[in-house]
This record gives structure tokens, C-alpha cells and sequence, in this order.
């Protein structure tokens, strides 16, 4: 039997050694992320660390219990007497229902915040936030928006993706944008529902027909990432994906230039759909036939 | 001599017909409730080989074993069977067999009614995997059967695996709103004397509380379901964008009743561990009142979280906060209950028999799938990881590693009462840690591919996450594998076990004051209740009768 000095000592040195744990594994958790291309994934990576770190510290407290009793509690076989006369505690049922609710406001704050710092933009809203601080609104929407931030249109259909820049009246089957500069995606879906989703980039927004849906985000980190499509959208789903580049200013302006004789790919879907691959179990369900590509409009 | 072979023939003539009236329109609740545990534990095996398929395809990256559709109808059917067919109605089951012994009850309030639940579970599941055999071949539309996605129909056939896919669901839909009102009326209104709320174990509240929620949110499903039916099969117009329907209202009423039924699926699990915990550590179950409130404390919160499935789905930001915040307080109740099981861990007297292995098995693994479960309410991380793996690593250790895992401990805890025979401990031992081994190989893997930003529902992915995917493809084996020695276990124990005596674990509640196996009626004469639940340490909870051989000879075992 331990004193309850040598016990309070023991159960100092475990706690202090759970918040090193802890604090480790949420520095740690920056790791277990692709790399953060956008000034949005840093948030979005302080999030994940903050919930990391608070989330081993609960599980290591618990886990740490259970198995600390599974050791040391043991009755004999025959033994089926009291485990512990003590019938209910207040003092320990308040602390317990407090800690949880103080857990769950920290963790509430703290992504309240974050979300907030991300500075996606209001869905749905066509309107400039910042535009409308000053006089006129429509006018300085008309005006100033097309010159601030890079608008491009991502159009997506079963299962192919096709970029639109309409400042610069180009049309494409990979997404470039420019690094440091705001840009703004106009998401339309031609059929049924999917999803733009780059890991890099740490966010993702679904694609719903007849909604023109669009968000804004800085890219940062110059590079080749893959977009994704995150919302089930039929058959060959797996396949829709797009080559997205983030381009430094002067690369960006070069492909701009160069992207009017930029030829449309067919995409994955429809090149499988007509050369079907070897499969140990065929099906031979009929599907959707996948799109063709755009004819680039001039 | 030749009287015993004239009773020997009478107990076996007694026997044939004990084993027949399994396939009967029985009304007993207690061979519906085996019914059900059986039936639905064949499901559970049809949708586990469905996913070793799934991980079989997702060993290596390009898409080499199953055609891109079949791979689609395959999780279609094994999320389908595994939610609609296994986990819900098991659950069931065992609170058919259950709710009435515990609450000192002759049987359940509608008997026919309950009966007919239970036979449209294997209608509805016949006929949801006959789809498999249509020309148009099974629904592929994820068993969210989001449109438009589920109403493009390519065949032009005017029945297709999605017109099969939505009629089940009604069918089994309608069998959960019969058992929800059964289970209502039967708690509330035929509890034995004394047996007044604060003294129901909390099994009984967990039931309460999740047919509650099934019986509130469930139309909307249903309707749901009924609705794009018509816009599948009759050209209407609610959810098919084309002619001016709003797919994202379909999302409202499916994740309307979907997400509280999760909480159909998880509360009586909390149930389970809430009556295997404190009998196998000889201690009360440590702030009971707190635990049972919980129970309605989550139930109420549920309800109003939906939306935090949707946050992708053009949800603007204040609905976004609004739903992160209510999602959030869901772990405050759950949070109580975590902490009332560990602390009636804590300094007790445990025996590590299989069903509390399967319990804190499933407490501890439950820890993970609550901690990812905050870390996807927090909108801004879940706008990064929703639809990949790391959702589905989530939710399998709440479906798999808890539900699943709880199911178990049920099975083994309450197997002496419902066949008069006492498992094989080596066995169940050996089911555990496979068990346990295989689903943390399956379903930790996903969370860092998820991370990392694969996404889920695809038939072939990037080599770069081809590493995880092979341990989650072995593990999903050996968990295939797990399974073998479970079966062989009960079938052998239930014709040659030994004899079980009534209360094996010297428990409390009621359920262990009758016979192994009870009687038809359930109780000789309807108990009377004088005790607060789980009142370990009394005497009678406390002594091995060493006259007793049937208990001598189970711990020589
Ligand atoms: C035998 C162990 C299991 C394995 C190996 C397994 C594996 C899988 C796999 C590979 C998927 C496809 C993931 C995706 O791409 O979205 C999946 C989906 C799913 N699983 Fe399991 N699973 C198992 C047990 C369960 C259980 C017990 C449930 C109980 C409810 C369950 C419910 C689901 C659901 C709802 C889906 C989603 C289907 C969809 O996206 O439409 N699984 N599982
Ligand atoms: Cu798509
Ligand atoms: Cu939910």
C-alpha cells in the first residue's frame, strides 16, 4: 500500500508527464498533414494541433485509469464481494460534469476563432464583405473585385473537371493560380453533386446543381497538387480528379499566355470507360456515360 | 431404465419443439429476441465479407478486382446492411429479450405487433440484397442515396437497385417505428411494483431514450425516402434539380433522422457497458442518477446537430457556428458517462471474464471515436478531412469498436440466461483479442490516410497512400477471421455447455432473480422491487455458495 504522500506524488509526476505526452503529439501533429499550401492550412493546422494535444491528454487520463486498475484491481476468482464501499460522491460527480463542459467551451472558442480567421467569405454571398465597408456598393463590386481577386470558374460534370478564366477567356482541364493573390472559385455543377477538395489547401465545399457556390482563399505555396472530388458522384468518381498548379506571379502570367492553344484533355472517366482495365469480377452494370470534354469557346 | 429413456424422449420431443418455434410466428419476446440476434448476426456476417471484398480491392491502388459500379453497389450494401440490418435491429433483439426480465415484466406490451416487427427485418433484408441480381444491378449511390446521384437511373429499367434499396428501407423502417412504439409503452407502463425510474438499470434508460429518438426522428427518413421513391420511379420533382428540386433539402430530412440514430445505435451500448461494468468489479455503478439523466441529456442534443454532416454543403457560416456549438455539447453528457464507468473501475475488485474484457475493450476504443468525433465537429478541421478516411476511421470506431464491440460483451454476459449454458472463457478470450487486434489494425490505419487526404468511396486511389491501406486490408482479414472462433464457441456451448445456475456473475437485476433460460412467463410470480440498482456489496450479491457445484464446477472451468 502506497502512503498518500508517495500516492499525491505519483499522481503529480503521471499528470505532468501526460501534458509533456501531449503537448508533443500536438507538435507532432503537424507532421501527419500534407503540406499547407494555402494561408487558410495553417489555421486549419493550429486547429488540429490544439485538438491533438487536448485529445491525448483526455484519452491518456482515461486509458491511464482503465489500464492502471486492470494492473493493480484484480479480485481472486472466488472473490465476489464489495469492490469499494464508497456509494456516490458529490464533490467528484460535479467535478466530472464540470470538466467536460469547461473541455467542450475551450474547444468550442477555440475553433470558433480559428473558423473566423480563415476568412473564407460568406457562401452564397455574391457581395464583397470588404467592398461594402465604403459608399457605394455595387459600383465598387463592378469595379474593384475583378481587379483584386482572380475569379475562376470550376465546372464539374460526371467526371470531369474544366476551369474558366473569364478575365483572361481561357478554358482548361488543369487549374493554375496565381501564389499570393486572393482568388475567388465560382463552383457550378452541371449534374449531380460534387466536391472541390485539394488536402493542401484544407477545405473543401460541395458543387450543387443550379447553385453557383463560391469561396476565396490566398494560395502560398508554389507547386503540383491534385483537386479531388470529395462527394460521391457516380461510377467512376475515383478518377475525377484535376492537375491544380499554384504558380508564382511571372510563371502564372506566362501560362496565361500560352493557355489560349492549351488543348482540353479527355478525361480519366472516359478514357477507362472506353479502354475498360483488367478486373478479376466484372459486373457490367450500366453506367452513365462520362462527359466529353468542353469545346474551348473563343 | 426404462423410465429415463421414457423422459429422455419427452426432453427431446420438448427440445424439437424448443427449436422450432425459433422459425415460428412466436410472440414470446424472448424468441423474438433470439430471432433477432440470429438473424441479424447473418446479416452482419454477409456485410463483413462485402467489406473484406472492399479491402481486398483497396490492398493494392489501381482498381484491379472489382468493376468500378460493382465496388460502388458493394459498400452501398455493406454500410446498408451493416446500419439498417445489424446494428439497429440487434440492438433491438437484445432489448427484446432483455426490457421485460429487467423490468420485471410478463412480456412486451404488443406481442403481435412485435412479432411482425421482427419477421419484416428479414423481408426487408431478402430483398435489399436480391438486388444484387437485377440487370441494372444493386443501388450504387452510397447508403446516404444522395441525388441526384440516386435517381439517375442508366438502365431505363422502371425497377432498379435503387427502387429495391428505397422500398427496404421502408419496410425496415416500419419495423422500427412498431418496435419504438412497443418499447415505449412497455417501459412506461408495465414496470413491476417498486420498480419506479430511478430504480431501472440503465440499460432500460438507454432503450428508453433511443426509441424515443427513433420514434421522433424516423419519419423523416421515411418520408424522405417515400419522397425520392416518387422521384425516382414517378418523375416528381422534390429533390431532382433538372426541373427545379432541392437536393439539399433531401440532405436535411436523411441527416435528420441519421444522426440521432446514431445515438439509437450507440445508446443501449452505453447500456451494455453500464451493466457489465459494475458486475465485474463488484461496485455500484458510480453516479447512476447522472448516468441515466445523460442518457436523455444526449438524446435531447441530438436532435438538434444534424447539420453538422452538411457543413460542405453550401451551409452558410452562421448555421456552420450555430451547428459546431450544439454538436460540441454532445460530449458533455457523454463525457459523464465515460468518467462514471472509469471511476467505477478504479479501485474495485475486476474480474477479467470475457464480456468485461469485450466492455472495456469497447470503453477504451469509444474514447477514440469520441475524440475524432469532436475534432469533426470543429467546422474548420472538418471542412479539411469530411468524406475521407478519416471519417470512416471515426465512425468504424464508434460502429465496430464500440456498438459492435458492446454487442459482444452482451451476448457472452447474458448468453448463461438465454441458453441455460455456460460458454467456453478460453474461447471467448481468444475471439477478444483478435478481436480487439484486428478492428484497432482495420480502422486506426484510415485516420492518417485520411489525414492525408484520401478520400472515401473510391475504387482506386494514389500509391502515395498504398502503406496504411495494406494494414487496414490485413486487419480486416484477421477481423474476418475473428469471427470463427465466436461461432464455434456458441453453437458448441449451447448443445454441450454446462449447465448454467441462474445467476452465473452474481448480478443484480432482476433478469438474474429467475430461471436459466426463464420461463415462458418470465417470473413465477411478478417481482416486487425494494433496491436501488446495482446495490453490489449486499450479501446476496456477494457470496460463493461452495455447496453450489454447478458454480464450483464453472470456475474449475
Ligand atoms: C468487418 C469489419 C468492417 C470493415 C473491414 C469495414 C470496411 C469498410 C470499408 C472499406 C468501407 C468503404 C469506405 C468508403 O469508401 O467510404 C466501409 C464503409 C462503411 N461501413 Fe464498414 N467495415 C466494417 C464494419 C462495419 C460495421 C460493423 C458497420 C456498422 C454500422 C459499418 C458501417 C459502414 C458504413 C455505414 C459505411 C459507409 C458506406 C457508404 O459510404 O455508403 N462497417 N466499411
Ligand atoms: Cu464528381
Ligand atoms: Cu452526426
Amino acid at each position: 500500500m502506497m502512503t498518500p504522500i508517495l500516492e499525491k506524488i505519483a499522481l503529480f509526476i503521471s499528470v505532468a508527464l501526460m501534458i509533456v505526452i501531449s503537448y508533443w503529439l500536438g507538435q507532432q501533429s503537424y507532421n501527419w498533414m500534407p503540406v499547407a499550401a494555402t494561408a487558410e492550412a495553417k489555421h486549419v493546422d493550429d486547429l488540429f494541433s490544439f485538438l491533438v494535444a487536448l485529445g491525448s491528454f483526455i484519452f491518456l487520463g482515461v486509458v491511464g485509469m482503465i489500464v492502471f486498475s486492470i494492473i493493480t484491481c484484480r479480485a481472486d476468482e472466488n472473490d465476489y464481494t464489495e469492490g469499494h464501499p464508497s456509494r456516490g460522491n458529490n464533490k467528484l460527480e460535479f467535478f466530472w460534469t464540470a470538466t467536460p463542459t469547461i473541455l467542450v467551451l475551450w474547444i468550442g472558442w477555440q475553433s470558433f476563432n480559428i473558423y473566423q480567421q480563415l476568412d473564407i467569405e460568406g457562401l452564397n454571398k455574391i457581395i464583397d464583405l470588404k467592398a461594402s465597408e465604403s459608399g457605394n456598393k455595387s459600383m465598387l463590386i463592378a469595379q474593384k473585385i475583378p481587379n483584386q481577386i482572380e475569379e475562376i470558374e470550376v465546372i464539374a460534370k460526371q467526371w470531369d473537371w474544366t476551369f474558366r478564366y473569364p478575365q483572361s477567356n481561357i478554358t482548361t482541364s488543369e487549374l493554375h493560380l496565381p501564389q499570393n493573390k486572393r482568388v475567388r472559385l465560382i463552383l457550378e455543377s452541371e449534374d449531380v453533386i460534387h466536391g472541390f477538395y485539394v488536402p493542401e489547401f484544407r477545405f473543401k465545399q460541395d458543387m450543387i446543381p443550379n447553385h453557383r457556390l463560391n469561396f476565396t482563399f490566398t494560395p502560398l505555396k508554389e507547386g503540383k497538387y491534385k483537386l479531388h472530388d470529395s462527394q460521391f458522384s457516380g461510377t467512376y468518381f475515383a478518377l475525377m480528379e484535376a492537375d491544380v498548379y499554384i504558380d508564382s506571379p511571372e510563371a502564372y502570367g506566362q501560362w496565361l499566355q500560352s493557355a489560349h492553344n492549351n488543348i482540353l484533355k479527355p478525361s480519366l472517366a472516359a478514357t477507362e470507360h472506353a479502354h475498360q482495365p483488367r478486373q478479376l469480377i466484372r459486373s457490367d452494370w450500366p453506367t452513365i456515360e462520362p462527359a466529353t470534354p468542353f469545346v474551348a469557346q473563343q | 431404465m426404462t423410465h429415463s429413456s421414457a423422459t429422455n424422449l419427452k426432453e427431446s420431443q420438448i427440445k424439437q419443439q424448443a427449436w422450432k418455434r425459433y422459425f415460428t410466428f412466436n410472440t414470446d419476446h424472448k424468441v423474438i429476441g433470439i430471432q433477432y440476434l440470429v438473424t441479424t448476426f447473418i446479416f452482419f456476417l454477409i456485410a463483413g465479407i462485402l467489406s473484406m471484398i472492399l479491402r481486398g480491392e483497396l490492398i493494392t491502388p489501381p482498381s484491379d478486382l472489382v468493376d468500378r459500379s460493382l465496388y460502388n453497389g458493394l459498400f452501398t450494401l455493406h454500410g446498408t446492411v451493416m446500419i439498417f440490418l445489424w446494428i439497429i435491429p440487434s440492438l433491438v433483439g437484445l432489448a427484446n429479450y432483455l426490457i421485460p426480465l429487467m423490468i420485471g415484466a410478463k412480456d412486451m406490451a404488443f406481442p403481435k405487433l412485435n412479432a411482425i416487427a421482427f419477421w419484416l427485418i428479414p423481408i426487408g433484408g431478402i430483398l435489399l440484397l436480391s438486388s444484387f441480381l437485377l440487370p441494372s444491378g444493386s443501388a450504387q449511390a452510397g447508403w446516404w442515396s444522395y441525388p441526384p446521384v440516386s435517381i439517375q437511373n442508366p438502365t431505363g429499367y422502371p425497377i432498379n437497385g435503387q427502387t429495391i434499396w428505397l422500398l427496404s428501407i421502408i419496410v425496415l423502417g416500419i419495423s422500427s417505428i412498431m418496435g419504438g412504439v412497443n418499447f415505449l409503452t412497455t417501459i412506461l407502463r408495465m414496470r413491476a411494483p417498486g420498480m419506479h425510474f430511478f430504480r431501472m438499470p440503465i440499460f432500460v434508460w438507454t432503450v428508453l431514450s433511443a426509441q424515443l429518438l427513433q420514434l421522433f426522428c424516423l419519419p423523416a427518413l421515411t418520408g424522405a425516402a417515400i419522397m425520392l421513391l416518387f422521384d425516382l420511379s414517378f418523375g416528381t420533382n422534390f429533390f431532382n434539380p433538372t426541373s427545379g428540386g432541392d437536393p439539399v433539402l433531401y440532405q436535411h430530412l436523411f441527416w435528420f433522422y441519421s444522426h440521432p440514430a446514431v445515438y439509437v445505435m450507440v445508446l443501449p451500448a452505453f447500456g451494455v457497458f453500464s451493466e457489465v461494468i459494475p458486475a465485474f468489479t463488484r461496485n455500484p455503478l458510480f453516479g447512476y442518477k447522472s448516468v441515466a439523466v445523460a442518457s436523455f441529456g444526449i438524446s435531447l442534443v441530438s436532435i438538434f446537430v444534424w447539420v453538422h454532416h452538411m457543413f460542405a454543403s453550401g451551409t452558410p457560416s452562421w448555421m456552420r457556428i450555430l451547428f459546431m456549438f450544439s454538436t460540441m455539447l454532445v460530449a458533455i453528457p457523454t463525457g459523464v458517462k465515460v468518467f462514471a464507468w472509469t471511476a467505477t473501475v478504479w479501485r474495485s475488485k475486476l474480474h477479467l471474464d470475457t464480456p468485461m474484457l469485450f466492455a472495456l475493450g469497447g470503453v477504451v476504443m469509444f474514447i477514440i471515436g469520441g475524440i475524432t468525433g469532436v475534432m469533426l465537429g470543429a467546422v474548420a478541421f472538418d471542412l479539411h478531412v469530411n468524406n475521407t478516411y478519416f471519417v470512416v476511421g471515426h465512425f468504424h470506431y464508434v460502429v465496430y469498436n464500440t456498438i459492435t464491440m458492446a454487442l459482444f460483451a452482451a451476448i457472452y454476459f447474458w448468453f448463461p440466461k438465454m441458453t441455460g449454458r455456460m460458454y467456453h472463457e478460453g474461447w471467448g478470450k481468444i475471439h477478444f483479442w483478435l478481436t480487439f487486434i484486428g478492428a484497432n489494425l482495420t480502422f486506426f490505419p484510415m485516420l492518417p490516410v485520411g489525414l492525408q487526404g484520401m478520400v472515401r468511396r473510391i475504387s482506386s486511389y494514389d500509391p502515395q497512400y498504398a502503406g496504411w491501406n495494406i494494414l487496414a486490408s490485413l486487419g480486416a482479414f484477421l477481423l474476418g477471421m475473428a469471427t470463427l472462433p465466436f461461432m464455434a464457441n456458441l453453437v458448441v456451448s449451447c448443445l454441450i455447455g454446462i449447465q448454467a445456475p441462474n445467476n452465473p456473475w452474481y448480478a443484480t437485476g432482476l433478469e438474474w432473480a429467475t430461471t436459466s433460460p426463464p420461463p415462458t412467463e418470465n417470473f413465477e410470480t411478478i417481482p416486487t422491487v425494494t433496491l436501488a440498482p446495482y446495490s453490489y456489496g449486499l450479501p446476496q450479491y456477494s457470496t460463493v455458495d461452495t455447496t453450489d457445484e454447478e458454480a464450483i464446477k464453472r470456475h474449475g472451468n
